[in-house]
């Protein structure tokens, strides 16, 4: 089936694209048929900057058990950050 | 007769008298052919539904697949317009019946035509083939495992689009539909609604559903491909096809 279900999450950063590097404005979270993968569905990302055109996007379509992972990996670097952001007293 | 065809790139006028993007397969026979106006999936104006209507073109019909996405993303790779469309809530349906009506009247335009049109979809394409079918004079249509014409999407997907059960009064021509029974959207519920609600109406259908197959299973490029299923569904389109739109 397809999910059709879509997550918008704003964001700041940068990817690497088809054409190099940009500027990311936002990343759209969604489980439904990849492209690529060769799986009925997979957990995709594409980070994104619409202001740029549909070209600027970096996809990833990954199964449901890696994007678990690759999630607490992401959350336990960005705690790591939070920690090495508090200034030293 | 050969059925030897052309296939090529061209600009057709859309909703609105937009000029969209449309990729159109035509025998090179005299005719005259049918036409078939085939609706890509949410994925979109890909390569795997190019080919599908490369096959009609071989199998003496004339087909038309517009670029639903080409104002989103004009030019763009497909996977990146798909995945623009998605993120800006998919296509409006008055959009999309403006859109098949400009790609049925670029095909009735052509010395080969004779002038019957059907439609069609898969997945979302599916819903839009029944859409069409309920909102345009057609001649015949096809919905191969259209989600979302029963169930209404949940309220947090944000969608322009919802269920329309509702239009299949209006339904203007024969609708075969092929289903398969391990697929949740449209469910086997969601079928059997459909099938009954037709069969009040009076309205011309057949239906087929495929055990052991699931959602997209005419996906030759994907694990829910079912060459069973596939292969005898592609029988009764032709079939269908032939009845309807056939000179």
């Amino acid at each position: 089936m397809c999910t059709y279900h879509t997550d918008h999450v704003a964001l700041s950063g940068s990817g690497k694209g088809a054409d190099g590097w940009f500027t990311l404005s936002a990343a759209t979270v969604y489980f439904d048929h990849p492209v690529h993968a060769a799986a009925e569905h997979t957990l995709n990302v594409d980070f994104i900057n619409p202001a740029l055109g549909p070209g600027a996007r970096v996809a990833v379509e990954l199964d449901p058990a890696s994007a678990r992972a690759l999630a607490e990996a992401i959350l336990a670097a960005a705690d790591m950050a939070g920690a090495w952001a508090v200034p030293a007293t | 007769m050969t059925y030897d065809l052309k296939a090529e790139t061209v600009t057709i006028t859309g909703y609105g008298g937009d000029e969209i993007e449309a990729y159109l397969a035509q025998p090179l026979d005299k005719g005259p052919y049918g036409g078939v106006v085939v609706i890509h999936h949410m994925p979109g104006y890909d390569e795997p539904t190019k080919e599908i209507t490369r096959r009609f073109a071989a199998r003496g019909y004339i087909a038309l697949m517009p670029n639903l996405y080409s104002r989103e993303a004009p030019g763009a790779a497909p996977d990146d317009a798909a995945a623009a469309a998605r993120a800006q809530g998919g296509v409006p349906d008055e959009r999309l019946v403006g859109d098949v009506k400009g790609a049925g009247e670029r095909i009735n335009s052509l010395p080969s035509a004779n002038g019957k049109l059907g439609t069609i979809g898969y997945c979302s394409g599916g819903r839009q083939s029944f859409l069409s079918a309920c909102s345009l004079p057609l001649d015949a249509a096809v919905a191969c495992y259209p989600g979302m014409v029963v169930k209404p999407p949940p309220p947090q997907y944000n969608l322009k689009v919802g269920p329309i059960l509702h239009l299949a009064k209006d339904l203007h021509c024969p609708l075969l539909g092929l289903f398969g029974e391990e697929d949740q959207n449209p469910s086997p519920d969601d079928v059997a609604t459909l099938d009954k609600e037709l069969a009040q109406l009076g309205k011309t259908h057949e239906f087929h559903s495929y055990p052991g197959a699931g959602h997209a299973f005419f996906a030759v490029d994907r694990p829910a491909y079912r060459p069973e299923a596939a292969v005898d569904g592609w029988h009764r389109v032709d079939a269908f096809y032939g009845r309807y739109l056939a000179s």
